[in-house]
Order: C-alpha cells, then sequence, then structure tokens
C-alpha cells in the first residue's frame, strides 16, 4: 500500500540535513554514503551523487530530476544474478 | 458504421459494450461516456444518431486519451523506468515481472514459453 500523502514523502532526517547544508554550502562534489535506501529522493537531491548501501559495497546513484519521488533503494540493487551455466546443454536429459 | 478514435466499433452490441472495443475506454469509463451524453447504455452501435456520435466523440476528444496517445504515455513511462536503471526498469529490461510476484513457478506471462534446461533432474520419488 502506497504512503498516506498527508504525512509527506519519508526521507532520514539526517540524510535530509547534510543534503540542505551542500545545497546551501553550494559544495556539490562531495558523495554522501548513506544506508537509508529507504528515503525519498526529494528535488533537493538532484544533483548530488550518493553512495548508497546495497548490503554489500556502496552502490554511487547520481540523481536526475526523472528519479525524484522514486526510493534510493532502488537504484542500488541488493541481488546479484549470476548466470545458469552453459555447459548443461550439452548433456542431454535421460 | 460507427467509428470512434479511429477504431470500428461492432454494430450489435450494446453502447456500454460496444465503446470498450477502444484502447483506453473500459466498462466503466464507457458507462461514465454514455450517462454524460444522456445515452442508453443499452442503445445498440448500429442504432446511435448522428447527433450521439458527435457527442461521444467530442466527449472523448475533450476529456479522455486513448488509443495512439494513451499507447505511447505508456511507453513513455516505461522507457523512463528503464532509463534511470531504477529497480522496475531493470525487471522490465529483463521480461520479468516488475511489481514482486514470485518468479521460482508461474509468471509464464512475462518470461513468455518454458525454456526446457537439459540435464535438470527431476526430485527423486520415494
Amino acid at each position: 500500500m502506497a504512503r498516506s500523502i498527508k504525512k509527506g514523502p519519508y526521507v532520514a532526517t539526517h540524510l535530509e540535513k547534510k543534503v540542505l547544508a551542500m545545497n546551501e554550502g553550494k559544495s556539490k562534489k562531495s558523495v554522501v554514503k548513506t544506508w537509508s535506501r529507504r528515503s525519498t529522493i526529494t528535488p533537493d537531491f538532484v544533483g548530488h551523487t550518493f553512495a548508497v548501501h546495497n548490503g554489500n559495497k556502496f552502490i554511487p546513484v547520481y540523481i536526475t530530476e526523472f528519479m525524484v519521488g522514486h526510493k534510493l533503494g532502488e537504484f542500488a540493487p541488493t541481488r546479484q544474478f549470476k548466470a545458469h551455466s552453459s555447459k548443461k546443454i550439452e548433456t542431454a536429459a535421460p | 458504421m460507427a467509428r470512434i478514435a479511429g477504431v470500428d466499433l461492432p454494430k450489435n452490441k450494446r453502447g456500454e459494450i460496444g465503446l470498450t472495443y477502444i484502447y483506453g475506454i473500459g466498462p466503466s469509463t464507457a458507462r461514465y461516456i454514455l450517462d454524460k451524453n444522456n445515452i442508453s447504455r443499452d442503445k445498440k452501435v448500429n442504432d446511435w444518431t448522428d447527433e450521439e456520435q458527435n457527442a461521444i466523440r467530442s466527449t472523448i476528444n475533450d476529456e479522455l486519451k486513448v488509443e495512439g496517445a494513451l499507447r505511447s504515455e505508456v511507453q513513455m513511462s516505461i522507457k523512463r523506468l528503464l532509463d534511470i536503471a531504477c529497480y522496475r526498469g531493470v525487471r522490465h529490461r529483463k521480461g520479468l515481472p516488475v511489481r514482486g510476484q514470485r518468479t521460482r513457478t508461474n509468471s509464464r506471462t512475462r518470461k513468455g514459453k518454458r525454456k526446457t534446461v537439459a540435464g535438470k533432474k527431476k526430485a527423486p520419488k520415494k
């Protein structure tokens, strides 16, 4: 179920604070490391790069305006799919 | 006979049903269109007068997005998901279900026909 509009989008406070500080200080270079995958991307985030944790390592995500409204976690996949081995094709089924 | 939004409507169906042959118009939108123009829902498509047809046409033109325009809008939204490489975009790209359904079994609509993997053993029976 979608989040109630009354509450507004969820952004982790520590993350929001950092981003707003960066916007005022105009230092757009630094990458923000974050574990807060559940934070919604607000228009303030556009143009920054976030290093989003995927459970193993940090995935750099550059925010464009199209990403507003999505969550940070959507851009750092947590699952790794290894392709099925292709050598099995040679051995025919009994 | 009645041609609305570039689609030929079936002649012998009730208006309520006939309108749903247009992409983007389902049962409830069809009912809304007919009620708005004071046309009986039960009136066959064939029996619509020219004025009624025009009224329906203008309603669809003014208020609704149907057929090509709607299709392209859907395509654009999917393309946006693909371009920003979010999770849903990745699922679209891989042709897997997008909304978190299971993929261990089923989801054949998205995955297409079964591809048999040779050499895969079946679970032994007791």
